[in-house]
């Protein structure tokens, strides 16, 4: 089975802060790392993987991801962690894409690889859509389903995947071929082995840029993306308020009279 | 297409250096130098100069066909014949825009034995309600909804479409966009006409440390996802009524490669979050899993639904679907309790657009103080017993003095 996984390199979070003189975002340093929901997406593919391997069926787990240059460490990091085989795809053209772009760049990977199975996160911490997986799929016309808290079984045709949505818990049956995006309830990501992190120093990236997937220069970038960013804002810094201290039944007055104030009680 | 310094009227400043999120900028000899490497083209440079040196062109022009686009169109998301509250927020927002555009505001809903759910909808202030039914369309089904949405899109082309940011709005409506080849905004917070008589779509992005303005110049329709509470819920209509139109079905269409096998509600337990008015959550400050139980009483007492950080979750205390915050959900209630929460980043980020923090914390330093409306530095254990317990006895008893205000 060939199993897919889209990542997205992301800033560390925590360093995305506010300069109160200038009002701007401030990035000490670059460092980045793989979004988080992406590494639960890597792995359920590994796992699927697994699964399949007790079942009798060899899989590879590869992972794609768009991005600039730097996005290979995202890439040797998911190496690290037990993927078989990265593939960067990185070209100037692709640069200032908006989800349209974005999946369909993926898309035009993925089209190459004709996987079984694709795994995405439900959403990137950064641009923060969760449009990319869902938009890959239809690019793709292939099954899809969003937000999966568990693979409940998979084989060669198709998989039952258990998704979380607001008024609980949908299982749905999918052929294959499938992508799921993924919620962190569906598994404990893995550590690096030493294996694994000896594996990703040696191992080869594939670039792939715009000739490679051939995609036409109106499709890609942003002389192809529908969304146009015009401006880009940083909101006032939300302020504590006061403080209460002292005995428990004094605060509970407190809380109490806030909350009459409120008129919820 | 290229971002471009214009020489003179850049004087070195340096704020874009500072703005860029990619550090693709650096200052030489009193000029910005941007690495066409690195750059993302994300504009925020742009947004950034106060000297409007920085510029990003675009090479697109305006399809001709656009003014053949017009209206207003709400998806009217469902869910057993229940339209979701989300809905009444969007026709309360889609008037305003319809109006400001003089168009009209129609709402499409798809499913099966719909009379109720479209009575409901007609009793707003909606010029038409599109009702488009077929036993293949009662439950949700991402690919069948996406073709037959992106089907009467084309055929009635309105400029403007919005639906819930909900798992349902958020995961099918990128479909729609992808076959129309249009843009789609995420999670949006504000929405207007601009003078341009564009649709000026406002979210958040980077976690809600920014705000960025997106617009759809090119292609229709311009569509956005809304979160839930941002807008109020639309007044019913006092006048006239909604003309109901009854689409024909193209059971080609109804093809799909999923199934739906069933459905386990568990919102009963601890309440919905996303549509809660008050939420009260819990932390690593619970101690274990008895210790969600003061926590529980009070939400009962209030009628409000039990939210969580990550550290109660992941050892197990309260189920995931309640963790709010980076890998969870993003909530907005009027009122957010958090007790026994340190307030991390990752956990702020998912309620800081809540109207009313509160919280309870025994660690004066705690950094959920730093955003909290209202902060009690105490023991949930004690705290939250006694003030169900007050509730309960004063309940219906005359306002007295207030702390705030
Ligand atoms: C401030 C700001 C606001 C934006 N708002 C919008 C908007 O409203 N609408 C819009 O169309 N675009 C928007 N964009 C552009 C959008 O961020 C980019 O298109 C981005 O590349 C993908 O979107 P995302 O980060 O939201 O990913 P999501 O859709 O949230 O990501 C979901 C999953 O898709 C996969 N994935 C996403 N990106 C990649 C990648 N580059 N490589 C591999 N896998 C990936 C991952 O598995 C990820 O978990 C915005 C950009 C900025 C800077």
């Amino acid at each position: 089975m060939k199993i897919c996984c889209c990542i997205k390199q992301v800033p560390g979070t925590t360093e995305v802060k506010i300069n109160p003189e200038t009002n701007t975002l401030v990035r000490e340093g670059v460092e980045t790392q793989i979004n988080p929901f992406d590494l639960y997406a890597l792995e359920e593919a590994m796992r699927t993987k697994e699964k399949m391997a007790e079942a009798g069926e060899e899989s590879t787990v590869t992972v794609i991801s768009m991005g600039p240059p730097q996005a290979e460490d995202a890439l040797r990091e998911a190496i690290s962690l037990g993927a078989d085989r990265a593939i960067l795809l990185s070209d100037r053209a692709f640069a200032g894409s908006d989800t349209w772009c974005t999946s369909y760049v993926l898309a035009k990977a993925l089209e190459k690889i004709e996987p079984d199975l694709v795994f995405c996160g439900m959403q990137a911490i950064d641009g923060d859509t969760g449009q990319v997986g869902p938009g890959i799929a239809v690019h793709l016309d292939m099954a899809q389903t969003a937000y999966v808290a568990e693979v409940v079984s998979i084989d060669a045709k198709k998989m039952v995947a258990k998704r979380l949505i607001e008024e609980g818990y949908e299982t749905v049956e999918l052929k294959l071929p499938a992508l799921c995006t993924v919620v962190k309830e569906i598994n404990e990501p893995r550590t690096a082995s030493l294996r694994g992190k000896m594996a990703a120093k040696k191992a080869e990236i594939t670039q792939w840029g715009a000739a490679e997937l051939e995609t036409p220069e109106d499709k890609v970038g942003l002389a192809g993306s529908p969304t146009q960013v015009v401006k880009i804002m940083t909101p006032p810094c939300r302020e504590g308020g006061e403080k209460f201290t002292g005995e428990t039944p004094e605060l509970v007055d407190k809380l109490y009279a806030e909350l009459k104030c409120l008129e919820v009680v | 297409m290229s971002i471009k310094v214009d020489p003179t009227k850049c004087n070195g400043c340096t704020l874009c250096v500072k703005a860029c999120p990619v550090d693709a900028i650096e200052v030489k000899d009193k000029l910005a130098v941007i690495d066409l490497d690195k750059c993302t083209l994300c504009s925020a440079c742009v947004s950034a100069c106060r000297f409007k040196a920085i510029s990003i062109e675009v090479d697109k022009q305006p399809a001709e066909d656009l003014q053949n686009y017009k209206d207003v169109w709400v998806f009217g998301e469902q869910r057993d014949g229940k339209v979701a509250p989300v809905v009444f927020e969007l026709i309360n927002v889609g008037r305003q825009l319809a109006d400001d555009r003089s168009s009209e505001l129609s709402v499409i809903i798809l499913g099966d034995n719909l009379d109720e759910a479209v009575a409901d909808l007609a009793s707003y202030p909606v010029d038409k309600v599109y009702v488009y039914e077929a036993p293949e369309l009662e439950i949700y089904d991402s690919e069948r909804y996406c073709r037959v949405l992106t089907d009467v899109m084309r055929d009635y082309k309105p400029e403007i479409v919005l639906a819930g940011a909900t798992t349902t709005g958020r995961s099918f409506m990128s479909g729609v966009a992808i076959r129309l080849y249009t843009g789609l905004t995420a999670d949006c917070t504000g929405l207007e006409i601009g003078e341009d008589g564009l649709l000026h779509q406002t979210r958040p992005a980077y976690g809600g440390n920014i705000m960025a303005t997106i617009l759809c110049p090119y292609t229709r329709p311009q569509m956005a996802t809304v979160r839930h509470k941002v807008f109020p819920t639309s007044a019913k209509r006092c006048e006239g009524e909604a003309e109901i139109i009854r689409l024909t079905p193209k059971p080609a269409l109804f093809g799909s490669r999923s199934k739906f096998v069933d459905f386990v509600e568990t919102v009963g337990e601890q309440g919905n979050l996303v549509d809660a008015d008050i939420i009260i959550s819990g932390g690593r400050g619970l101690g274990g899993p008895e210790g969600s139980a003061p926590i529980r009483e009070l939400a009962d007492e209030l009628g409000a639904a039990v939210g969580a950080s990550r550290a109660a979750v992941d050892a197990g205390w309260i189920p995931y679907a309640h963790q709010v915050g980076q890998t969870g959900k993003t909530v907005c209630p009027k009122i957010y309790i958090a007790c026994g929460i340190s307030g991390a980043v990752q956990h702020q980020v998912g309620l800081k657009s809540s109207d009313v923090i509160i919280a309870i914390n025994r660690d004066p330093n705690a950094p959920v103080f730093d955003i909290a409306t209202h902060g009690f530095v105490g023991d949930i254990f004690e705290v939250l017993p006694a003030l169900t317990k007050k509730i309960k006895a004063l309940r219906g008893a005359p306002a007295d003095s207030c702390v705030i205000q």
